[in-house]
């Protein structure tokens, strides 16, 4: 806030100036999150995997608190289905922030018998058990997520701060009233609070906010050569979750990735855009939701989405 | 931060508010091509002919097999001029909770009515919840007015009608536009309709994109609530000491002379401070740090305040709530009061009076208050609370009541008498200059 100058180049949704002044008030909401947390948990952890919405996270809980260091640590739910460019990017900004990082691996819980592979080599929806093992082993109160109410209209549905039982679980039917800027984090042992701070963001404010802020990201985000096949009318790449099959001819082309998650099921856009400036234009212009574009995930029914979060899924 | 509009629906159940977000995202280009063909999909599988939009909006399962809201949806969209944020909310009695959470940020809110059924009783409790939570603006959306046959006669009843209520709530002429729309075919949401040649008003987001957004009030000068002390204790900043929050009114200037409550100590500000350098001055809704001349012993829960207007200092609050929980209240609850980042103990000492929003009146001496029933209370808390009333600051005179058994939220309170009264003096609900 108060930087100032911006270089939005924002040709189709408004002047420059209210795209500022919107960042200015979202920045602010976050910040205001991070501190509620900061004040009223015991022991908050941040989920981390090293993309976009994450990343931004980040960047807002290091405004929060700066020039303190971020009061909690990260944790990521690590399907083994990762981009190196990505994990190396975690590890990084890990290590530039002196954080702590904790690290559920899917295979821990795979090959402990715990989780089975699903036949289709999905991990994304294995993520649930480790995550909610995890928080309970880790005692933690307050878990922050990047999602976003425009993503899925589940999400669209969330509370800033959302209250899970014992479980993990999610109640659509009984969330509490969230009134003004007066957030009730009051728990009782054993549940826990998701909190996001991005809930009123777009993938367009996160963008521009990311193009204001000078924020690093992942090389995947940007346009790059990639060999890729095409399943489920989605471009895959393959990766340490397999690759093609036998019908499935491999072209390489010029691609970028909008979301990043399990590497079995996120699809690659095909895209031009390598740099800020040029994603920005290129969301601005998009006809598809970043999520229809890219996870086959959310594919599977009407209610995916709210199936996965009733059950504890981020 | 005025290019932000917050807005919320209201209305009783089946008004079509939903219908009314979806048209207005739909007609807005706001809705994208995947998220489009699934609505498709969706209504076609339901056997309708034309898109139901208003699966744009509910997006639970619950919901979508029912055909009601029952929780909000925040929806965004952005136009040349504006981005808004779109609470649509349940019309149904049961959920009036989830109304009043929607419309507790709203800067500006949507009621609906159908054409066919007119001002009806829910239609009135939430304008009065409205009036209540002093959301500044009101349109008055006369929806299905294509199953009126887009009768103007039927539309100036409704106009009348709806307009000598709210006046009575407490807002003026220039607080209140009506418009006849149909959600379902799109008349005067966007596009203008053929079919009201007698309507020379704007349309629904013509007026949207040119009302002008209220700023904070700026007659409450500063009132800062703490949130977290920042201390770094770092070799780079061994005597940091900040006190982190969101300036909830006013605005903090560095040299301005400042009181600490409840402690009474008074200070000077030095700096305000963020992580992109120290501000001139911050103003409400900023979030950022803020460093004091002396050394004083501050903590999460305490206000910084102007010295020379303070806010007051009370142990028992008189105030109104909205009670939102399922078991009635009785005088003498035991409840944690949260107000700004202060949670308390507190006994309600006293129900005085439950409102009742047919008639505009208060009720004497209530046994209790049921969900969704607003009543005038006092509560007497076990440490002194710095507050405004809540027409004169939102922020700095609203507070939750919570369950200290399970930490749930009982009520939405509000310092203060905020309630507009048949026969009193009403708040005036002017938006102002
Ligand atoms: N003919 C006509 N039907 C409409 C119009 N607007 C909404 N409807 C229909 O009215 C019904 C209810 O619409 P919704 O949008 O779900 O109503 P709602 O106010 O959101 O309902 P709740 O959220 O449950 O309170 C649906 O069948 C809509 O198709 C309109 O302008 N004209
Ligand atoms: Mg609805």
């Amino acid at each position: 806030m108060g930087k100032g100058t911006i270089d939005v180049t924002d040709s189709v949704s408004g002047s420059i100036l209210q795209a500022d002044l919107t960042l200015d008030a979202l920045e602010a909401e976050a910040i205001h999150i991070f501190r509620e947390v900061a004040g009223e948990f015991d022991k908050p952890v941040i989920l981390f995997s090293g993309g976009k919405d994450s990343t931004l996270l980040v960047h807002l809980a290091y405004k929060a608190f700066w020039p303190a260091p971020i009061p909690f640590p990260l944790l990521h739910v690590d399907t083994g289905h990762n981009f190196d460019e990505v994990i190396e990017f975690r590890d990084n900004l890990v290590d530039k922030l002196g954080a702590r990082l904790v690290v559920a691996k899917v295979q821990d819980w795979i090959d402990d018998g715990r989780l089975t592979e699903r036949p289709d080599g999905t991990r994304n929806p294995l993520q649930t058990v480790p995550l909610l093992d995890s928080i309970t082993e880790g005692k933690f109160d307050a878990v922050f997520g990047g999602g976003r109410r425009d993503e899925e209209r589940a999400r669209a549905k969330e509370r800033i701060f959302s209250l899970r039982n014992a479980f993990g679980q999610w109640d659509p039917r009984r969330q509490r009233p969230e009134l003004w800027s007066l957030y009730n984090g009051r728990h009782r042992p054993g549940e826990h609070v998701r909190v996001f701070p991005l809930s009123n963001w777009t993938e367009l404010d996160v963008w521009r906010y990311i193009d204001r802020e000078n924020i690093e990201l992942p090389s995947i985000y940007f346009a790059h050569r990639r060999e890729v096949y095409q399943r489920d009318g989605m471009w895959l790449t393959s990766g340490p979750w397999g690759g093609p099959r036998e019908n499935e001819p491999v072209t390489e082309m010029t691609v970028r990735y909008r979301t990043v998650g399990d590497g079995s099921c996120t699809g690659a856009v095909q895209s031009e855009a390598s740099t800020v400036d040029e994603v920005i234009t290129e969301v601005t212009a998009s006809r598809l939701t970043e999520r229809g574009a890219t996870r086959a995930d959310d594919r599977l029914s009407e209610a995916a989405m709210e199936d996965r979060k009733r059950e504890g899924y981020f | 931060m005025s290019d932000l509009l917050r807005l919320a629906t209201a209305g009783s159940v089946d008004d079509g508010k939903s219908t009314l977000v979806g048209r207005l995202l739909y007609d807005t280009k706001s809705v994208l091509a995947d998220t489009l063909e699934a609505v498709h999909r969706a209504s076609a599988d339901r056997g309708l002919s034309t898109p139901d939009l208003s699966l744009l909006v509910d997006g639970l399962r619950a919901e979508r097999e029912q055909g009601i809201t029952i929780d909000v949806a925040y929806r965004y969209f952005a136009t040349p001029n504006r981005s808004y944020v779109l609470a649509d909310t349940p019309g149904h009695v049961q959920y009036t909770r989830n109304t009043v959470t929607g419309a507790s940020t709203a800067q500006l809110a949507i009621l609906l009515v159908d054409a066919r059924k007119g001002v009806l009783e829910q239609t009135r409790r939430h304008a009065a919840v409205l009036a209540l939570l002093g959301v500044p603006r009101l349109v008055l959306a006369v929806n299905k007015i294509d199953l009126v046959g887009f009768d103007k006669a039927v539309f100036d009843t409704i106009s009348r009608e709806f307009t000598e209520y709210v006046t009575g709530l407490g807002y003026t002429a220039d607080a209140l536009v009506i418009v006849p729309v149909s959600a379902l075919h799109g008349d005067n949401v966007v596009e203008r309709s053929e079919q009201t040649p007698w309507y020379t008003g704007p349309t629904l987001l013509e007026h949207l994109e040119t009302v002008p957004v209220a700023p904070d009030p700026r007659d409450v000068p500063l009132r800062f609530p703490v949130q977290y002390v920042i201390r770094p204790r770092t070799p780079e900043h061994p005597d940091y000491r900040g006190y982190a929050g969101q300036v909830a009114a006013g605005v903090a200037t560095p040299g301005d002379e400042v009181v600490v409550l409840p402690s009474g100590r008074r200070s000077r500000i030095e700096r305000v401070d963020t992580a992109d350098g120290p501000l001139g001055e911050a103003t409400a809704g900023q979030s950022v740090t803020v460093l004091l001349a002396d050394d004083i012993d501050i903590s999460r829960g305490d206000v910084i305040a102007a010295a020379d207007d303070q806010p007051k200092l009370v142990d028992e609050l008189d105030a109104t709530i909205c009670w939102l929980a399922e078991k009635p209240l009785r005088a003498g609850a035991r409840v944690l009061v949260k107000h700004g980042t202060r949670t308390v103990q507190a006994i309600v000492t006293e129900l005085s009076g439950r409102f009742d929003e047919q008639n505009l009146s208060l009720v004497d001496g209530p046994e209790a208050l049921s969900l969704n029933e607003i009543g005038r209370v006092v509560i007497r808390t076990s440490e002194q609370l710095p507050v405004d009333d809540y027409v004169a600051s939102r922020r700095t005179g609203s507070f939750l009541v919570i369950d200290p058994a399970d930490g749930g939220t009982l009520a939405a309170g509000l310092v203060g008498a905020p309630l507009p009264l048949r026969g009193g003096v009403p708040v005036q609900l002017s938006p102002g200059p």
